[in-house]
C-alpha cells in the first residue's frame, strides 16, 4: 500500500490528499455543531429549573461583593487590627495545609513510582494502586474531614489528614505522569551496576522529575490554603472558622470578611512569588550544571 | 543586498556574536563554519529574529531588520525562511499541514485553527512535496518520516514561505552521508532554480567547499575568514578551528568519497 503510492502520481495523492481534507472539515463541522447545540440545550435545561431564573438574577451579581467593599471602606480604619487579631488563624490555617501537602506529596511520590508503567517495583500491581488513588480523589475533602472530626474531634489534624489524603491521590497521579516522560536510560545505567529498586527511584529518575515535582506540589499547596480554609466552617478550626462567623452574622461584620479575604489573597500572592522564585532557582541551577 | 553591520550579541558578559560585518551583494550560496560555540547559530537565530542582537543591524534592500517589530517583524521572518538541526516539525501533524504552516504568516489564527487552507495552497504543497520526491509520504505524520525525510519536509515549508533569504542552521548534522547529501543537493537546487539566497551553517568542511560559492568562517564570535571555497586551505581550516597540525578534515569526513582518501592513514585509537 505505502510502496504504491509513493510511486502514484502527483494528481493521485492530490485527489487522495483533498478528500481526506474534505472528511475532516466535515467531521470538524459536525462536532462542532453538535458542540454548539449541547451548550445552547444545556444551557436552557439548567436555566429553566433554576429557582431564580439566569437572567433576572444576573444583575444583582456585583449585590454582595459591594455589600461588602462598601462596609470595608467605611471602617476602613479598623482594617489593620482586623489583621493583627485573624493573623493566628491565618497561621494556623496555612500550617495545616503546608503539613498536609508535605505529607500528601511524600505518599504522592511513593504511589506515584508504584503506578508508572515501566518504573514500577510490582507491575501487576499499577491497577491496584491506581484505583487507590482514584478513591482518595474521589472523596471530597470535606466528607473525609467531617468523618475524622466526629471520631477524632474538632481541631486541626483531622483536617490535615483529610487534605493530606486527597493530596496524595491529586499529586499521585500527575506525579505519575511526570515519571512517565522521564527518560528511563539513566534508570538502566543503575540497573546495570546493580542497584535496587529505591536506589534506581531516588538516583536515578528523583534528580529528573524533581523540578517538575516541585511545581506541582507547590501549585498544590495553594489550592491546599483554600481548601484548609473551607474545612474551617466545619469546624477544624483556622481562618475558615473566622470567615464563617463573619459572613453568618451579616452586616455589620462584612469589614472582618473584607480582612480575612484580603489576608487569604495576600497568603496566595506570597505563596505564588515564593513558589516561582524557588522553581526558577532549581531549573537555574539545572542549567548551570548542564553547561559545566 | 543583505549587509550585517557590526552584529553583536552578548548573553552576560559573554559575547556570543562579537561585531560581525558581512556584506552580500547577490543572492548565492554560502556556508558558515566554526567550531561549537564560535557563534553560527546565534548570527542565523539573529538573521530570523528568533534572537534580538546586541548591538548592530542587518540591513536587507535598504530596510533595518533589526528595528522591525511585531507584524513586520512576523513579515520580514515569512521572507526569511529558516531550517533547523532537529527539522522542528509538528511530530503530531500530518506532512501536507507541516509544509502548510509556511503560509501561516499570510493567514488569519481561526482559518487555520480549523485547518481551513485554500485548495491552491494544498496543491502547491504537494507540488513542492513532489519536487522534493516525498509526495508519497503526503498524508503520514511527521514523526513517522525517517530524519532526511524530516529533514525535506523542513524545506518544503520553507520553500512554501515563498522566502527571499533561507537560512539553514546545521542542516544536516543530524542525518547520515546518503540523506545529508540529498538534503544539501535540495538546498543547491532552492538557490539554483529559484535564485534564492541560501546560508548554512556546515560542520563538514567538505560540505562548504562542494556546495557553496562563497564560505565565512567564525572563531569565538568573529568572522575570521571571507572567502571562496579555493581560498579554504588545510592551514585555513586550522586557524578557523583553532586546531594544531594534528588536524585532518579525512579523520572525521562524512563524505563517502572521503572513505578512499582517509583509507590510506588509519586513525589511531587512543
Amino acid at each position: 500500500m505505502a510502496e504504491l503510492s509513493v510511486h502514484s502520481p502527483t494528481s493521485d495523492i492530490r485527489a487522495d490528499y483533498m478528500d481526506l481534507t474534505r472528511r475532516k472539515r466535515v467531521y470538524n463541522g459536525v462536532l462542532l455543531a453538535i458542540f454548539v447545540a449541547l451548550m445552547v440545550a444545556g444551557f436552557i435545561t439548567a436555566d429553566d429549573r433554576n429557582a431564580g431564573g439566569f437572567w433576572d438574577g444576573l444583575h444583582r451579581l456585583f449585590d454582595f461583593p459591594a455589600e461588602v467593599l462598601g462596609e470595608a471602606s467605611e471602617k476602613l480604619s479598623e482594617l489593620p487590627a482586623h489583621f493583627v487579631t485573624f493573623f493566628p488563624s491565618l497561621i494556623e490555617t496555612v500550617n495545616i495545609a503546608g503539613a498536609a501537602t508535605l505529607l500528601g506529596a511524600l505518599c504522592a511520590i511513593v504511589l506515584s513510582m508504584l503506578s508508572t508503567r515501566g518504573l514500577a517495583r510490582w507491575p501487576r500491581m499499577i491497577p491496584v494502586f491506581r484505583r487507590a488513588m482514584d478513591i482518595m480523589r474521589a472523596l471530597p475533602e470535606i466528607v473525609v474531614a467531617l468523618v475524622l472530626i466526629f471520631v477524632l474531634g474538632g481541631g486541626p489534624v483531622p483536617a490535615m489528614i483529610a487534605i493530606a489524603l486527597h493530596t496524595s491521590g491529586a499529586l499521585g497521579k500527575m506525579f505519575s505522569e511526570v515519571n512517565e516522560n522521564a527518560s528511563l536510560k539513566p534508570v538502566e545505567g543503575l540497573q546495570s551496576v546493580g542497584a535496587s529498586w529505591s536506589q534506581r527511584m531516588i538516583l536515578g529518575v528523583m534528580p529528573q522529575v524533581a523540578p517538575n515535582y516541585l511545581s506541582y506540589a507547590l501549585l498544590r499547596f495553594e489550592i491546599n490554603i483554600r481548601a484548609s480554609a473551607i474545612l474551617g466552617f466545619v469546624g477544624a478550626g483556622g481562618i475558615g472558622y473566622d470567615l464563617k462567623n463573619a459572613m453568618s452574622w451579616g452586616q455589620g461584620q462584612y469589614d472582618e470578611a473584607a480582612a480575612i479575604f484580603l489576608l487569604l489573597f495576600g497568603t496566595i500572592v506570597v505563596v505564588d512569588q515564593i513558589s516561582s522564585a524557588l522553581r526558577n532557582r532549581l531549573t537555574h541551577g539545572a542549567r548551570l550544571e548542564a553547561t559545566l | 543586498m543583505l549587509k550585517i553591520d557590526k552584529l553583536t550579541k552578548a548573553f552576560g558578559a559573554n559575547k556570543a556574536v562579537d561585531s560581525v560585518s558581512l556584506d552580500f551583494d547577490r543572492p548565492m550560496m554560502i556556508g558558515i563554519i566554526g567550531a561549537s560555540g564560535a557563534g553560527k547559530s546565534t548570527l542565523l537565530r539573529m538573521l530570523n529574529r528568533l534572537e534580538n542582537a546586541t548591538s548592530g543591524s542587518i540591513t536587507f534592500d535598504g530596510r533595518d531588520v533589526t528595528a522591525l517589530h511585531g507584524a513586520d517583524k512576523r513579515r520580514w521572518q515569512r521572507d526569511c525562511a529558516m531550517i533547523f538541526q532537529q527539522f522542528n516539525l509538528v511530530p503530531r501533524m500530518d506532512v501536507v499541514s507541516n509544509v502548510l504552516h509556511g503560509t501561516l504568516n499570510r493567514r488569519s489564527t481561526l482559518a487555520t485553527m480549523f485547518n481551513l487552507y485554500p485548495s491552491e495552497d494544498i496543491h502547491r504543497a504537494i507540488d513542492i512535496l513532489d519536487r522534493l520526491g516525498i509526495a508519497g509520504h503526503a498524508a503520514k505524520r511527521a514523526e513517522a518520516l525517517s530524519g532526511g525525510q524530516q529533514q525535506r519536509v523542513a524545506i518544503a515549508r520553507a520553500i512554501m514561505q515563498d522566502p527571499q533569504i533561507v537560512l539553514a542552521d546545521e542542516p544536516i548534522a543530524s542525518l547520515d552521508p546518503m540523506n545529508a547529501q540529498i538534503v544539501m543537493d535540495d538546498l543547491r537546487r532552492i538557490h539554483d532554480e529559484d535564485g534564492r539566497m541560501v546560508i548554512a551553517n556546515l560542520h563538514t568542511l567538505d560540505t562548504a567547499r562542494r556546495y557553496c560559492d562563497r564560505v565565512v568562517g567564525m572563531r569565538a564570535g568573529r568572522v575570521v575568514f571571507d572567502g571562496t571555497p579555493e581560498q579554504l586551505t588545510t592551514g585555513v581550516a586550522r586557524d578557523i578551528y583553532g586546531a594544531d597540525a594534528s588536524f585532518s578534515e579525512a579523520a572525521t569526513s562524512t563524505s563517502i568519497d572521503a572513505l578512499n582518501a582517509a583509507t590510506s592513514t588509519p586513525v589511531p585509537v587512543a
